[in-house]
């Protein structure tokens, strides 16, 4: 773990979903473990979050989907970040993740997907381990 | 324990029930208590069909008409939401309640960059008239009523369910439709909004005034304290401030000229059966008298049916766990029961496969029959409000109704819910509540069974709703063809013309069905709004 810097996340909704009680949920208790937390707000397009973690230069993109669209949004925004030459931000998952999902998660570089439901100390030590 | 908070002893016995609302449950109740909150027959019960309708809306409850079933449903192409409408209505059903997907519900067509990967997922892509002509196919536009679940575009499908009515030879004033219209409370919960704040309730109450002059059976909004509460507010949260939404609503219309009488007979509410099942029916009880007292003392409405609080007592969606699922038809089960005690006129349940995605036509039909197991087969027609009277339910009765009336009040402090949410003030409540129902959750003090207790390791697969691709090609082909071979001429002039009345403060309504007759596509309508109104700046606070 860095020395002392806190780890900045930013909490992104991509696509059209409005779903957001996870993604504010999960935002409340990774600010009260010390992170610090932005949140992107609702109908987010892939440029837009890259564009906001730019700005705001967050070590953490986590993406909150709950409509089954987590693939294809996945891979476009691991595709970019490498373009970018941002692959240093590392990108974790959380929604509605089918179990047959994760391995092809994993695959294309997500680095902690965490579905409905898991222990925020799971999702915690998981986010401070990439560290 | 379940919702509620339980402090126990070493002994594993309860020392303390706290509802989520705050209501501090006693071990026993007895006249005493009751007495202690002033009750009043007369003034807090009344008899069933009398004001204030604590007891029930009707004299007979359900003994004179069971409650109307209206599962959410819609997946897909228009064909296939169609068929699956037919298959609910065959089955007993006798009412819809249409799912749109979130490209339709954000206003976008099918085509559109934004809806790549969402056509058709979570409810039936729809981007113009074509689509409603496929989708309402030999459904009796007289008889059988429809939910239209959307939001921001209510008054575009409004205007769309009429045109197609008509198409179909049914006139205007024979058609029932409920869109669900209340946009305030996507700004809280579900965030299917577009608009700003003030033009958004503008559209709303275009189609409450457009429906009270022009569809004399169609119910123009349905207020969802449901979808506060799914968010993570408390009951007595859910009930306040869908009562509050409610107001803004009805002082827009008032500054129309319009008298309450007119118009508050068509308002109906959507509110969750989710929770501890004691606190639900006292909600629902205390909501039907303060919804009736509220628009008598502060409204002067008259009218004895304008002052029922109706709408669909369901859902039960946060209650569902993908653990073990099977429980979820069980959970499904109490919930109705919940509903059935609280005299819900209109009802639906979450499926059991819907912590999944939405259900298949197996599982939306084991709620339906849990519904009709619990009006056929278990007595709850028997008679009416049979809880009244208990000293325990009479109490916390009373006790909710002063939770709502103090939610209520901090939203009035802040100038109101158009306030409240600007500011941003609601959606940090609703999120701390989730939050704090979440700690609660992972720390043992709620009890979910086979989440946190009784749980069985490694879960079987079930059998779910498969999103099919293929439909997104078919969608956009037809969209394509239907922009080719429709008269563009006519197109435009009528999304001149919606232009036109919606930069004006004239009813956006009229034009809005010519440009659905026209063929213009949702997204081309909403595209209109999208130039004149701008899009709403979210704050996003903690």
């Amino acid at each position: 773990m860095k020395d002392k810097k806190k780890i900045r996340i930013l909490i992104a909704k991509p696509g059209l979903d409005g779903h957001d009680r996870g993604a504010k949920v999960v935002s409340l208790a990774l600010r009260d473990a010390g992170m610090e937390v932005l949140y992107s707000g609702l109908h987010q397009s892939v440029d837009q979050i890259i564009a906001a973690a730019v700005q705001e230069a967050v070590d953490v993109i986590g993406l909150s989907i709950m409509t089954g669209a987590h693939l294809p949004i996945c891979v476009r925004l691991m595709k970019d970040l490498e373009e970018k030459n941002l692959s240093d931000i590392f990108v974790v998952i959380g929604g509605v993740i089918p179990k047959n999902d994760i391995p092809k998660l994993e695959e294309i570089g997500v680095k902690g997907i965490f579905p409905g439901g898991t222990r925020f100390e799971f999702i915690i030590d998981s986010i401070r381990a990439l560290f | 324990m379940g919702v509620a908070k339980y402090i126990k002893n070493k002994a594993d016995a309860i020392e303390k029930v706290i509802y989520q609302s705050g209501i501090e449950v006693k071990p026993f109740y007895g006249p005493k208590d009751l007495e202690a909150t002033g009750f009043d027959y007369e003034v807090d019960l009344g008899d069933p069909g009398q004001y204030p309708f604590t007891r029930s809306l009707h004299p007979q409850g359900y003994r004179s008409r069971a409650w109307t079933t209206r599962q959410y449903t819609g997946f897909g192409t228009p064909q296939e939401t169609n068929e699956r409408f037919k298959y609910m209505i065959a089955h007993g059903q006798n009412g819809l309640n249409v799912a749109f997907d979130l490209p339709t519900q954000m206003g976008y067509d099918s085509d559109s960059p934004k809806a790549e990967g969402e056509v058709g997922r979570v409810g039936m892509a729809v981007d113009s008239l074509q689509d409603f002509e496929i989708a309402f196919k030999d459904i009796q536009f007289d008889r059988i009523g429809s939910g239209l679940t959307i939001n921001a575009v209510a008054s575009i499908m409004l205007a769309m369910y009429q045109a197609t009515a008509e198409k179909y030879g049914y006139s205007k004033e024979t058609i029932s439709a409920t869109p669900q219209n209340d946009i305030l409370k996507e700004m809280i919960g579900r965030g299917a909004w577009i608009f700003p704040v003030e033009p958004s309730v503008r559209l709303v109450c275009d189609t409450i005034e457009y429906s009270v002059k022009e569809l004399p059976r169609c119910n123009p909004v349905s207020i969802c304290g449901y979808h506060i509460r799914e968010s993570g507010a408390t009951p007595s949260q859910e009930v306040g401030f869908a009562f509050e939404i409610a107001k803004s609503y009805i002082d827009n219309l008032l500054d129309r000229g319009l008298a309450p009488d007119d118009f508050v007979g068509r308002f109906s509410f959507n509110l969750n059966v989710y929770g501890n099942l004691w606190e639900q029916i006292a909600k629902f009880r205390a909501a039907r008298k303060l919804w009736a007292k509220l628009l008598k003392e502060e409204y002067s409405v008259t009218e004895k049916k304008n002052l029922f609080l109706r709408g669909l007592f369901g859902g039960g969606g946060s209650g569902l766990t993908k653990e073990q699922p099977e429980n979820n038809i069980i959970r499904g089960a109490y919930y109705g029961l919940a509903a059935a005690l609280s005299g819900a006129q209109t009802t639906a349940l979450c499926s059991f496969d819907e912590a999944f995605t939405i259900p298949t036509p197996r599982a939306a039909l084991l709620s339906l029959r849990t519904l009709e197991i619990l009006m056929e087969e278990v007595g709850l027609r028997d008679t009416v409000d049979p809880l009244a009277g208990s000293y325990f339910v009479e109490t916390i009765t009373k006790e909710m109704e002063d939770k709502i009336k103090n939610e209520m009040t901090r939203v009035q402090k802040m100038g109101g819910m158009v306030h409240a949410i600007s500011s941003g003030y609601i959606q940090r409540e609703v999120a701390r509540q989730a939050y704090e129902f979440e700690k609660s959750l992972q720390n043992g003090e709620i009890i979910k069974v086979g989440v946190n207790k009784y749980t069985e390791g490694e879960q079987p697969d079930v059998e779910v709703h498969e999103y099919n691709d293929s439909w997104v090609g078919a969608q956009i082909s037809s969209l394509k063809t239907l922009r080719r071979t429709r008269n563009n001429q006519e197109v435009n002039r009528s999304l001149k013309a919606l232009e036109k009345t919606s930069k004006s403060r004239n009813n956006v309504m009229p034009t809005l069905v010519d440009c659905c007759r026209a063929y213009a596509t949702v997204g081309e309508m909403a595209g209109v709004f999208r130039d004149v109104f701008g899009e709403w700046d979210e704050p996003c606070l903690f």
